[in-house]
C-alpha cells in the first residue's frame, strides 16, 4: 500500500463518525464577522494606511505625479544609494532624476550581486490601511521576490487611493493566489532577544513608502 | 503545594528544576506578561473578535471533518501548479523522503526557516545522519542550535537565554558554524542581531535548498502560507532553487476566502501585531521566480490517531499562535522545557500526549499539567476547549480505552504505577466537579474550580505528600487571577 492511501485511509476511519456535510461550503462556515472595520472617507483610509505604516516604522512620504521623480532623487540621494535595483517594468520617469547607477534584475545576476545594491525601487499590487501591509505580487513594476528582499532599503511606491483597501478580506479578494505574493507590515523586526524588537535581520532594514496622488 | 496541580508524575521532575532557575522563571514571566498585556491590546482594536473567532473554529472543525475530501483536492491544486506532493505516514518515512531530495540536488546543506513539524520529527538530527548539516536561520533557533538546546517557547523559542548568555553563544559557536561573531560584540540586542544578520547571509545567497514549513495551505487553489517576521523566510522560500515544505496534514484550508479570517486572527493573537511583517504565499512554482522545484511532504505521525478521537481531535485545530502558552500560571512557572516535547504549554499538554500516545511517563504526565483554570480556552483563537481535552485525556491515562494507535485500533490498558493518580483523579472528581459535565461542553469547572480548596482532600493528599512538585507560587492562582483578568477574558 503506497504512503498516500494509508493516510488517507486512516483519516477515512478517523472519521467514520461523521456525517459529510454535502452542501455549499459557505453554510458550513458563515462569516459573521465584518468585510472592514469602520466606516471612512476614501481620504481617511489613506489617512489609515500612513498612520499604520508609520506605527510599525515604515518611513512614509506623500507627493503628487509631478514630484515623484524629485522625491525618488532626494531620498535616495539622502541615503548616499548609488546602486539601485529596478524591476523590469517600473515606469521610467520614477528613476529620471536620480543620480545612482540603475542595476537590472538578470536571471544570471547571483544573491551576491543583489547583495551589493544600495536600493530596491518598486511599485505594489495592494496596499491594506487597517494593518499597514504592502503586498507585492511580481507584476513587471515590482519584479522577482528577491529583489525586494535582499537590499538593504526598499523604497515602494504606491499609487493612492487606487491601489487602497481597507482590510485584509478586500485585499484578498483583489488579489491572485496564482502569483507569488509578498505581505510586508514594516521592515523585518525580531523580538527573540528579551522581547526587545530590533528592526531589520534579514529583510530590508530600511521600508520607505511613498504614497502617490 | 497548591491543588490546582493534579497528578504530575513526570513534568513535575522539570518543572521543579525550571521553578529553581532564576533566570528561566524572570524571562519567562516577563515574555508572558508582556505578550499577554500587548495582545489584548491588538484584540480589542477588532470589534468582531468573537465573529472572527468562531468562524476560525468552524473552517477548522469543518475541514477536519472532511480532511480526505480537502487533502486530496489540495494534492490536485499542488501537482496542477508545479509542485510535487509525497506523503509521510509516520516520522521516519517523512526524514527519509526528505533527506532522498536533498541528496538528489547534490547538496549536502539546507536553509531551514523554523518549522515545528520538521522539529517533532527530527529532521535536522536525521539530516546529520545522513551527512546534511541543516542550518536553522530563525534568531530564536539559532541561538537554540548554536547552544546546543531546545526551544521552550513556540513564538520565541530561546526566551529561556538572556542577552548576556546570547552574547557568549555567539562568540564561542558561531566560528564552528561558518562566519563568527564580530570582535568586540557586546550583549545590546541590535549588535546580537547584526552578528546573526552577517553570520546567516553567507549561508542565504548561497544557498540552493530551502526546507520550510507551513502556517496554511489552501486546497482550492495550492497556495501555501508562511507567516514570519524576520526575513529569515522569505530567504529560505526564495533564493533557493529546490524548496521542500513539511506540512501536517491538519494545515489545509478549503478555500482562499478562508485566510481572512486567519491572516486577522493570527497576527494579533500570536505577536500581538495588526499584522506580521512578513507573510509568503506561493502557488507550485512560478518561471524565473523563486524556487524552480517545490516539494510538499504531507505529514501524519499521529496525526490520524487524534483526528480519531472525538473529543481529542480538536485540538488538530491549532494555528501554533502560543496565546494559551502566555496566559497559562503553569507555563509561566515550569517553563516549555517540562513538557518534553516540542509543543509546550497548554496546546502540547493536549496535543503531544495524543500524538505520541500516552505510553512514556512524560506523555501520561502531560495532561495533569494544568490547573484547568480555562485562560487558554479562552484566548485560543480557534476556541479550542484544552481544559475539555485534558480532562478526556486524564481519564484516558486513567481509566485506559479504545484508541487508535498508528492507525489500529488498540485498547489502552489503565496506565501502570498510576494508582495514586487514580486516587488523585477521584479526588479531583470530587473537588472540581464531575468530568462528565465537561464532557458534555459546559463551561462549569473553569468557574466553580477558583472556589476550592487548594490542597485535595481524601487520597489526594497523601498522594501529593509525597511526590516533588513545583514550588507554591508566590501569588495564589486565584488571585493572580482576579487581578489580572478581574475574573473576565480580555479578548471577549
Ligand atoms: S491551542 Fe489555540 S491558543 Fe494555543 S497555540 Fe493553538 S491556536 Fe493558539
Amino acid at each position: 500500500m503506497s504512503s498516500r492511501d494509508r493516510v488517507l485511509g486512516r483519516v477515512r476511519r478517523a472519521l467514520a463518525d461523521v456525517t459529510p456535510h454535502n452542501g455549499p461550503y459557505e453554510e458550513a462556515v458563515g462569516r459573521d464577522y465584518l468585510p472592514e472595520h469602520g466606516h471612512r472617507t476614501t481620504g481617511q483610509t489613506v489617512e489609515l494606511l500612513a498612520e499604520n505604516l508609520a506605527d510599525y516604522r515604515a518611513i512614509v512620504h506623500r507627493c503628487g505625479a509631478g514630484e515623484l521623480p524629485d522625491l525618488v532623487a532626494r531620498l535616495l540621494a539622502g541615503r548616499g544609494s548609488r546602486q539601485v535595483l529596478e524591476p523590469p517594468g517600473l515606469p521610467p520617469e520614477w528613476l529620471s532624476a536620480a543620480d545612482v547607477v540603475r542595476v537590472e534584475d538578470r536571471a544570471e545576476s547571483t544573491p551576491q550581486r543583489l547583495d551589493e545594491v544600495d536600493s530596491v525601487v518598486t511599485g505594489c499590487a495592494v496596499a491594506i490601511a487597517e494593518t499597514g501591509t504592502i503586498v507585492l505580487d511580481g507584476s513587471p513594476d515590482q519584479g522577482r521576490r528577491r529583489i525586494s528582499l535582499v537590499p538593504d532599503h526598499h523604497l515602494c511606491v504606491v499609487r493612492v487611493p487606487g491601489q487602497v483597501v481597507s482590510s485584509v478580506p478586500q485585499a484578498l479578494e483583489r488579489l491572485d493566489p496564482a502569483r507569488p505574493l509578498t505581505w510586508i507590515s514594516g521592515p523585518s523586526a525580531t523580538s527573540d532577544i528579551e522581547l526587545d524588537r530590533v528592526e531589520g535581520v534579514h529583510g530590508p532594514r530600511t521600508l520607505e513608502v511613498i504614497l502617490l496622488g | 503545594m497548591s491543588g490546582t496541580f493534579v497528578g504530575m508524575p513526570a513534568f513535575p521532575k522539570a518543572a521543579h528544576e525550571a521553578v529553581h532557575n532564576p533566570t528561566l522563571r524572570a524571562n519567562l514571566r516577563h515574555a508572558t506578561h508582556t505578550i499577554r498585556a500587548k495582545r489584548a491590546r491588538a484584540v480589542a482594536e477588532l470589534d468582531d473578535w468573537p465573529a472572527l473567532r468562531e468562524a476560525g473554529r468552524r473552517i477548522k472543525d469543518h475541514t477536519l471533518r472532511h480532511l480526505d475530501r480537502y487533502l486530496v483536492q489540495l494534492e490536485e491544486s499542488v501537482t496542477a501548479a508545479g509542485g510535487t506532493v509525497h506523503w509521510a505516514a509516520d516520522a521516519d518515512e517523512a526524514n527519509r523522503i526528505v533527506a532522498d531530495l536533498v541528496k538528489e540536488t547534490g547538496e549536502s546543506e539546507v536553509v531551514k526557516v523554523k518549522s515545528m513539524a520538521t522539529q517533532e520529527i527530527g529532521l535536522n538530527e536525521a539530516l546529520e545522519a545522513e551527512g546534511i548539516r541543516a542550518y536553522e536561520t530563525d534568531l530564536a533557533e539559532l541561538i537554540v542550535q548554536l547552544g546546543k538546546d531546545r526551544p521552550s517557547h513556540i513564538l520565541v523559542p530561546a526566551i529561556h537565554r538572556n542577552r548576556g548568555e546570547i552574547r557568549d553563544i555567539f562568540r564561542t559557536e558561531m566560528g564552528a558554524w561558518g562566519r563568527p561573531a564580530p570582535e568586540g560584540l557586546t550583549d545590546t540586542p541590535a549588535e546580537l542581531a547584526e552578528a546573526a544578520r552577517l553570520h546567516l547571509r553567507e549561508k542565504f545567497l548561497r544557498a540552493e535548498v530551502g526546507i520550510s514549513g507551513a502556517n496554511f495551505m489552501v486546497a482550492e487553489t495550492g497556495t501555501l502560507v508562511v507567516v514570519e517576521s524576520e526575513g529569515n523566510g522569505r530567504m529560505c522560500l526564495t533564493l533557493p532553487r529546490t524548496l521542500i515544505s513539511v506540512v501536517g496534514i491538519e494545515k489545509v484550508v478549503p478555500t482562499w476566502r478562508d485566510l481572512e479570517v486567519f491572516l486577522q486572527t493570527l497576527p494579533r493573537s500570536s505577536t500581538a501585531e495588526r499584522m506580521n511583517p512578513y507573510t509568503s504565499m506561493w502557488t507550485g512554482t512560478t518561471d524565473g521566480d523563486g524556487p524552480q522545484t517545490f516539494h510538499l511532504v504531507l505529514l501524519d505521525n499521529g496525526r490520524t490517531d487524534t483526528l480519531a478521537d472525538q473529543v481529542g481531535r480538536q485540538a488538530l485545530a491549532c494555528i501554533r499562535c502560543s496565546a494559551c502558552l502566555n496566559v497559562c500560571p503553569v507555563y509561566e512557572r515550569a517553563g516549555g522545557h517540562a513538557y518534553g516535547s516540542v509543543y509546550p504549554g497548554p496546546i502540547g499538554a493536549i496535543l503531544s500526549p495524543q500524538l505520541r500516545g500516552t505510553a512514556s511517563e512524560i506523555d501520561a504526565s502531560l495532561p495533569y499539567a494544568s490547573s484547568l483554570c480555562g485562560a487558554c480556552y479562552e484566548v485560543c483563537p480557534v476556541a479550542i476547549d484544552i481544559p475539555e481535552v485534558l480532562v478526556h485525556l486524564r481519564e484516558r491515562v486513567v481509566q485506559g480505552g479504545p484508541a487508535v494507535r498508528q492507525g489500529n485500533k488498540v485498547l489502552l490498558k489503565p496506565a501502570k504505577g498510576h494508582a495514586a493518580e487514580r486516587a488523585a483523579m477521584r479526588a479531583a472528581r470530587w473537588a472540581f466537579a464531575r468530568p462528565g459535565v465537561l464532557g458534555a461542553g459546559q463551561r462549569l469547572v473553569s468557574r466553580t474550580r477558583r472556589l476550592h480548596p487548594r490542597t485535595l482532600p481524601g487520597p489526594g493528599r497523601a498522594w501529593s505528600g509525597t511526590r516533588e512538585l513545583p514550588a507554591v507560587p508566590a501569588e495564589p492562582f486565584r488571585d493572580w487571577w482576579q487581578r489580572t483578568h478581574g475574573g473576565k477574558d480580555s479578548s471577549k
